[in-house]
């Protein structure tokens, strides 16, 4: 006789409709797919709306006027370029000036900022009080502000360069004569190689890439990989013996005496600006959107960076420093290798959050003429073959690649220096 | 092997005694804050004199200027008088003359009460929100602000506000009905349909029709005819609080367990944010029209709006994720163990949390939003710095630049400070609240 | 004597003067917060200091080692004076190690890197002896399997022996104690204390700051009772348990020791 009770299978419920919505199997999908058709309803319509607006227009949707010519210039450049290149080209030349302004920005603004915030938690009340005074004065005012400021300051009060004519000129250059500070740009000497190793054309002759730039940035790289090994090389010393060897002039020899050497081999002169007529030539310009643009990022974005280094340096409890003085370490070892550290973690992600946010207001260029991609493609270009919905898709294609770059190298950096904690 | 014996007892407690002198006071201030160190000494004196300098060639330049002169020319004939030589100091002149187009643009002057109005509607709309212990009844003037304001600054007839309202109402009452007849989630479904249905279709032949029997209407003001300060304003605040709703969603989409709900949310957000303002603008500019049934024309202002609503939403999206992040597990949890679904756990319990420990980041939005409104400069309206051109276009005013740029630059200071100030106050006072 | 005075005994204190504090006065602002505070350690006595809140106590200690500044009075420690000469400083800082109420460990370095920090940077020791030293500790603080784990991952009373082995790290003669184990949970506070008790039987100098009644009881030679700033009461523990002479260190132990 079977003591086992067999378990007869529950009954199955008929699949209702409303299971759909109630059963917790099936919610989700079913609100899912609900969303997904939603949307996919609404993508059609807009789409449809774009299709019959365009051919009403007259237009149609394709790429190909980036090989017409473009018949505008474009005073700030870092290659080759003419009225008779096409809109292509000025398109490119758009992304590396918005590249440039946003390294340069970038760069600059990280010194002013990290200065700035540290002496803003600095003993002295004078200059804390000075230092939050700059960074409340340029957080407040809309960038945009800034620039346009900045840009007039530029033009009104600096010398024409007639000024810099005549017997008893009003303005002279600075620098022992080299640079030439005008309302037109700042004209700086050109490096220029006698004995040089010529260009090399790359990508369908399109661009020049010059030889002598490479041999610098060659030797450059060299020199500090070689740097990095001896600096390897002594922190094994110091493990071994305890005595940490100086390093710091042998690795700035090594960087600098192959830099020298390089540039006497090729010949290496600067070519000066010279008052010749109406303008200068000669040298390389500065102009004033350029540096209008540099300045106010830099200034503006700095303030943000002061108040990210200085919340992140706070954000480390005192008892790590007073551990660190309680073991003997004085405050600049406590700092480099106790505060630092832990301050980075803390300061990395906002900073590198700043500076897609430089990024993203260069393309405030276009209020003074600096020709960034968005005023080459999303302005010029635009206005003169009427391709709107191309040239905006692609200018929000430039921007959305660069941040999507930045973003995923801060994700990797933030992934690897996480604090491990159970 | 007996202890030296140290004990001890005191029998009189000692009152307090004064500290040296170096150290309190002002003397032992200035010693600690500003000259503890041979190097602090060199810093503190070079910081003195370099505020000296500065506030030296500012303080006479701004508060010597010219105010009574209504063009550049006149400023200067006026300071070579006073003080021999034409510049070195403000012409103020331009301020005075254009002070009420800087702030609101061409809106007709015996009409500055309807948006003065809306402006203190607002403030009072808003109070429920910041301050606990006001009566309920408030809460009516919230709800009615998103009529009446912009009724107050376009104008036009009485009926457009009451027929947009009645579309609220019209989607509650099919909700309430489906909700009993067919199943809540139905009941959502049909009160939304409904609502879109009645704007889309019934609003203005109702209003038209209302208006015909009861023409009830105040003037009506162009949108070109809005400028200076109160654009920027109205630009802020509609871009934040129509953001609100629609950030709220972002938000709880993008924290959601379905794959395609936080696929499309994570999608807009990190694509709205990874973009400049400028371009969402010249899509407001050139491009939002392709997108729209064909001849449809919207107001530029009402596509920048759009644009705008868009752009703060993704940002406000992040801040409330935040503030969502920040809510304890156990709230969520205890939620489910008292047995509400996910809609009555989010509006009773997890929202009001969640969107308290926001409001700092909201403010900072904000801020943020108020500033980049400067932005429609450049597609050619006239915010402030737009107006700043129109002025410097003129032939009285040719050449001014710091005047008006510090003028702009002084307003917006104060706006933002203040409420970058009232922000870390309510930071603080949250912070003990808990 | 009783058993645990024996022991006591046992644990010799020698006549050499470790630390003297000489009409020692302190204010933060205007705050009085020391008075006139006199004191002498020998080399070899176990101290612990006891008091309310806000006594001062705490400040006494980091007054030692110049975490916090004194404006009247002298302290001496080990001979050196301390006074704003760094290099009196970083002497005494040498000879004197600390343990913090909350670990103050480096999060962001391993145990054993916590360790070896200080003597590769402050003694420029080889790597590889000052690792050999770092685990001698790590086992005389019976964790020597967590060497190469994150702070994080600890528990409060490793994390606490692990701070007692890192300044032990320096062969510091003389250890204090800032409420060492206030922040930790019951179950852990045993395993400090014990650690506390074998380095006392070793013979290290020691100020404690702590609520722990049975510590001091076992270990202690001297109990100094401070309220307001100034010291009250001081005595053996013995006589300062059973037989407390102020008011003030009645109406105390009456509240510690009540319930």
């Amino acid at each position: 006789m079977s003591i086992m009770t067999t378990l007869t299978d529950p009954p199955k419920a008929s699949f209702r409709l409303s299971m759909l919505l109630y059963d917790t199997r099936y919610r989700s999908t079913t609100i899912q797919v609900i969303v997904l058709i939603a949307f996919m309803l609404g993508a059609a319509w807009l789409l449809n709306n774009v299709r019959v607006n365009l051919a009403l227009a007259g237009k149609d949707f394709n790429y190909g006027f980036l090989q017409q010519v473009s018949n505008f210039d474009i005073n700030q450049r870092l290659i080759e370029y003419s009225s008779t290149s096409t809109y292509g080209r000025a398109t490119i030349i758009g992304l590396m000036n918005t590249l440039l302004i946003a390294v340069m920005g970038c760069l600059t603004a990280t010194f002013i900022g990290v200065t700035v915030g540290i002496l803003r938690l600095s003993s002295n009340w004078v200059v804390s009080r000075l230092a939050t005074v700059y960074v409340e004065m340029f957080r407040n005012v809309p960038v945009l502000l800034w620039i346009l400021l900045i840009m007039g300051a530029l033009s009104e009060s600096l010398p024409q360069p007639k000024d810099f004519r005549g017997d008893e000129p009003s303005a002279t250059m600075s620098v022992f004569d080299s640079v030439a500070v005008t309302n037109r740009g700042i004209y700086v000497p050109e490096p220029l190689f006698s004995t040089g190793l010529g260009d090399i054309p790359v990508f369908w002759n399109s661009f020049e890439i010059s030889l002598d730039l490479m041999a610098i940035l060659a030797v450059l790289f060299a020199g500090l990989m070689i740097g990095k090994l001896i600096k390897t090389r002594a922190i094994q010393t110091q493990a071994a013996t305890g005595e940490l060897p100086k390093t710091g002039l042998i690795r700035l020899a090594i960087v600098v005496i192959p830099m020298l050497i390089v540039l006497w081999m090729l010949g290496f002169y600067l070519g000066y600006p010279e008052l010749k007529g109406f303008n200068f030539q000669g040298g390389t310009r500065l102009g004033n959107p350029l540096l209008a643009l540099w300045i106010a990022l830099s200034l503006y974005t700095a303030a943000f960076i002061a108040e990210i280094v200085r919340a992140g340096i706070m954000a480390i409890s005192k008892g790590q420093s007073e551990a660190a003085g309680a073991l003997g370490l004085r405050p600049g070892r406590t700092m480099n290798l106790v505060i630092l550290p832990q301050a980075m973690r803390v300061i990395i992600p906002p900073l590198i959050s700043q500076y897609l946010n430089l990024t993203k207001n260069s393309s405030l260029a276009v209020a003074v003429g600096y020709a960034d991609i968005t005023s080459t493609l999303g302005n010029t270009t635009l206005n003169q073959t009427g391709r709107e919905l191309e040239c905006i898709l692609l200018l929000m294609g430039c921007y959305l690649a660069i941040s999507l770059v930045v973003s995923t190298v801060m994700n990797a950096y933030n992934e690897r220096t996480k604090l491990r904690e159970r | 092997m007996t202890m030296t014996d140290q004990s001890y007892v005191r029998t009189q407690m000692l009152g307090e005694k004064a500290p040296p002198v170096s150290n309190v006071g002002i003397i032992g201030w200035m010693k600690n804050n500003l000259f503890s160190s041979p190097l602090n000494i060199i810093l503190s004196l070079l910081a003195i004199a370099a505020v000296y300098f500065v506030l030296a060639a500012l303080l006479p330049w701004v508060f010597g200027g010219v105010w009574n002169a209504s063009s550049l020319k006149e400023c200067r004939a006026i300071l070579l008088e006073i003080h021999g030589e034409p510049t070195h100091r403000a012409c103020w002149g331009v301020i005075h003359e254009r002070f009420w187009q800087l702030m609101y643009g061409f809106y007709p002057s015996d009409l500055y009460w309807r948006p003065n109005l809306a402006l203190v509607w607002l403030f009072a709309a808003i109070a429920p929100v910041l301050f606990n212990g006001l009566p309920k009844k408030m809460l009516l003037v919230s709800v009615a602000f998103p009529f009446v304001a912009p009724w107050l600054i376009w104008g036009g007839s009485f009926w457009v506000p009451v027929m947009a309202f009645m579309g609220f109402v019209v989607g509650f009452l099919v909700h309430r009905f489906a909700s009993k007849m067919i199943s809540p989630l139905m009941g959502i479904i049909v009160g939304v349909l409904a609502t879109l249905l009645w704007w889309l279709l019934l609003s203005s032949p109702m209003a038209n029709l209302f208006a015909g029997i009861v023409p009830l209407a105040i003037e009506e003001v162009g949108s070109r005819q809005i400028g200076g300060f109160m654009l920027a304003i109205l630009l802020g605040i509609t871009g934040i609080a129509l953001s609100f709703p629609i950030g709220i969603v972002l938000a709880l989409g993008r924290l959601s367990d379905l794959v395609i709900v936080k696929a499309l949310c994570v999608g807009f957000i990190e694509f709205i944010r990874g973009v400049p303002l400028i371009t969402l603008l010249f899509v407001a500019s050139v491009l939002l029209n392709y997108f729209l049934p064909k001849g449809t024309q919207f107001d530029i202002i009402l596509r920048v709006m759009i644009m705008i609503t868009f752009f703060a939403a993704a940002y406000m999206a992040e801040v409330i994720r935040g503030g969502l992040a920040a809510l304890p597990k156990g709230q969520y949890e205890a939620a489910d163990a008292l047995g509400l679904d996910y809609w009555k756990a989010q509006r009773l319990i997890i929202l009001p949390q969640a969107l308290k420990i926001s409001i700092p980041g909201i403010v900072s939005n904000f801020i943020g939003l108020f500033k980049d409104t400067t932005l429609v400069s450049i597609i050619a309206l006239s915010d402030p710095i737009g107006w700043v051109k129109l002025i410097q276009g003129n032939a009285e005013w040719n050449g001014v630049i710091w005047e008006l740029y510090g003028f702009v630059a002084f307003v917006f200071f104060l706006f933002c400070f203040s409420m970058s100030r009232y922000s870390m106050y309510l930071e603080r006072k949250l912070q003990t609240g808990h | 004597m009783s058993d645990s005075a024996t022991a006591r005994a046992q644990m010799s204190v020698s006549d050499e003067v470790a630390i003297e504090i000489t009409s020692m006065n302190k204010w933060y602002g205007a705050f009085h917060v020391l008075k006139d505070i006199n004191m002498v350690v020998n080399r070899g006595e176990r101290i612990v200091v006891c008091g309310p809140s806000g006594s001062g106590k705490s400040t006494l200690i980091r007054c030692i080692n110049r975490l916090e500044v004194h404006q009247e009075g002298t302290i001496i420690v080990d001979g050196t004076e301390l006074s704003s000469d760094l290099k009196n400083i970083d002497k005494i800082r040498s000879e004197v190690g600390m343990c913090f109420q909350h670990f103050n460990l480096f999060p962001h370095l391993t145990v054993l890197e916590n360790l070896t920090l200080a003597p590769i940077w402050v003694r420029k020791t080889p790597q590889k002896e000052a690792q050999d030293t770092a685990m001698h500790f790590l086992e005389k603080v019976k964790i020597p399997e967590q060497a190469d784990k994150y702070p994080g991952q600890l528990s409060g009373g490793q994390q606490q022996r692990v701070a007692i082995a890192r300044s032990l790290c320096m062969k510091p003669r003389i250890m204090l104690f800032d409420e060492p184990t206030s922040a930790l949970d019951p179950e852990m506070i045993k395993e400090v204390l014990d650690t506390m008790i074998e380095l006392a039987e070793e013979g290290m100098t020691m100020i404690c700051v702590t609520h722990e009644m049975g510590f001091a009881r076992q270990v202690a030679n001297r109990v100094i009772f401070m309220d307001e700033g100034q010291i009250v009461e001081q005595n053996e523990p013995e006589e300062f348990f059973n037989n407390p002479k102020s008011e003030r260190t009645k109406l105390f132990l009456s509240q510690i020791l009540g319930h």
